[in-house]
């Protein structure tokens, strides 16, 4: 059975919105995190977990009907799935599919987890991390992120 | 002539920004610069920490350059009592001076600032991250008194963690190819995001929880103050505190040459009985802030005539090692 046809068995298709795919397995939690979509969500979403892959033995899917994500929320999920792409739908076929890919910056989309930078302290600023190859970094107050991105995420 | 603006960390120093500067502060020393030399140009105090050294030394510097200083003054008479951002604030002020020295509890005030003004910035301590102008005049004292900076052994004592001079310092020692042994107990060691820079920087670094593991080794021990504050218990803080300290008798055990240096202000890690001793330097070092931050206006204040510099230079700390007040 190819991953497709078993991704089909499990969720059915949407007509418009947006799929993000190859999220490594057990990630699919954060990736919701970072779309803001808990519980109370009004949003019709499907999550497939520990799907069986071809390239990562287990993947995470998530299928948001009715929304294009903005880059923003592309690139912070960038650093907690490397692996995803992302499919945008649009009358039950694929208009886009992208894999996503690390900025160098991302801005406005972490809070900075050291209550003491600058970046904290409601001045006029967005917050601001460098991308390295194994997490992110305070552009402000330098401090590094490599464990639990998605707790800092801000958007 | 540097080539950037501002002075923000020390690690955007470069080895020959730090010589140019260096060598500045000494020809200032041996020959005076002329009462004239920057008449008329302003330097703008914005201190939101206390500050006696660093504060006293930018204000003197710009008055041997012909220059005055525009002191914001205390923080409670200033408008950041009113809710005022950093951001205006120095907007504001950077229209009335030719530069600003901004002191601010908030680590990565001065990247923050530097972003908002179009003179040049000098971080003067930004909470537990960086004070590069101390580095530069701590550089200058070791050079004055280690037989120079290349292939140096320090040690650097005490509150690492928090210790901004400590940071600043590591840096710019990290240029010069030093081997570096930092001296601390376990929790107040190296924060992570500098010991990430060191090691990329390839710097020679080993850390100790004991001074006597490396003390005969050392051709320049710096010592930094702990605070009470870092520890939960009253005797936790004495204990540790206790085993940071030195004395005339533990500076026996050093190398004769040793050189002692602390930013100041000391409370009891280095005894009175050491001020005596050959090895303090550290009244001298406080003394060489005049010299190198006059050196570093003028390289600054000549950049900015010419409408030279391009970027951001950091730099050292002082009052000096990133504790809150």
């Amino acid at each position: 059975m190819s991953e497709r046809d078993d991704h089909e068995l499990r969720v059915s298709k949407i007509q418009d919105g947006t799929v993000i795919d190859h999220i490594a397995g057990g990630h699919a939690s954060d990736v919701l995190a970072i779309l803001g979509i808990d519980s109370g969500t009004d949003e019709v979403v499907s999550v497939g977990m520990n799907v069986p892959s071809n390239r990562l033995g287990h993947k995470d899917v998530v299928k948001i009907e009715g929304r294009e994500l903005s880059q923003n929320e592309v690139d912070v999920i960038s650093l907690i799935a490397p692996a995803a792409s992302i499919n945008i739908i649009r009358e039950y076929g694929v208009a886009e599919k992208n894999r996503v890919e690390r900025p160098d910056v991302v801005e406005g989309v972490l809070s900075c987890p050291n209550h003491d930078c600058i970046s904290t302290d409601g001045e006029p600023v967005a917050s601001r991390f460098a991308v390295l190859d194994d997490g992110v970094r305070c552009a402000y107050c330098e401090t590094l992120v490599r464990e639990d991105l998605a707790d800092h995420i801000d958007v | 002539m540097l080539d950037r603006n501002h002075v923000i960390t020390a690690k955007d120093l470069s080895r020959a920004d730090i010589e140019t500067v260096l060598d500045r502060a000494a020809a200032i020393e041996r020959d005076p610069p002329e009462r004239e030399r920057h008449a008329g140009r302003l330097l703008g105090l914005c201190f939101f920490e206390p500050s006696t050294r660093t504060r006293m030394s930018f204000e003197a510097a710009i008055k041997r350059l012909g220059g005055d200083a525009l002191d914001m003054g205390p923080v409670d008479s200033s408008s950041a009592t009113k809710g005022e951002s950093l951001a205006d604030t120095v907007r504001v002020i950077a229209g009335y001076a030719d530069a600003l020295v901004l002191r601010h509890p908030s680590e990565g005030a001065a990247t923050m600032a530097s972003e908002f003004v179009d003179v040049p910035l000098l971080n003067a301590g930004d909470g537990a991250g960086q004070h590069p102008t101390q580095t530069l005049l701590d550089l200058y004292t070791m050079r004055e008194n280690a037989g120079g900076l290349s292939d140096l052994t320090v040690g650097i004592m005490g509150d690492l963690k928090y210790g901004r001079t400590v940071h600043s310092l590591a840096y710019a020692l990290t240029k010069f190819d030093a081997r570096q042994h930092f001296v601390s107990p376990e929790s107040l060691r190296l924060p992570r995001s500098v010991r990430y820079d060191l090691h990329e920087a390839g710097a020679r670094i080993r850390e100790h929880d004991d001074l006597d593991a490396v003390l005969d080794e050392l051709e320049v021990l710096y010592v930094t103050r702990i605070q009470r504050e870092r520890f939960p218990d009253e005797n936790e803080y004495r204990q540790v505190a206790g085993e940071y300290r030195i004395d005339a008798a533990t500076m026996e055990r050093a190398r004769e040459e040793c050189v002692v240096m602390h930013p100041l202000p000391r409370v009891d890690e280095i005894a009175p009985d050491v001020d005596a001793t050959p090895h303090a330097k550290y009244f001298e070092q406080a003394h060489n802030g005049v010299p190198v931050r006059t050196a570093l206006l003028d390289l600054l204040l000549d950049d900015a005539d010419s409408g030279g510099g391009e970027e951001t230079v950091d730099a050292a700390d002082d009052g000096e090692d990133g504790r809150k007040p």
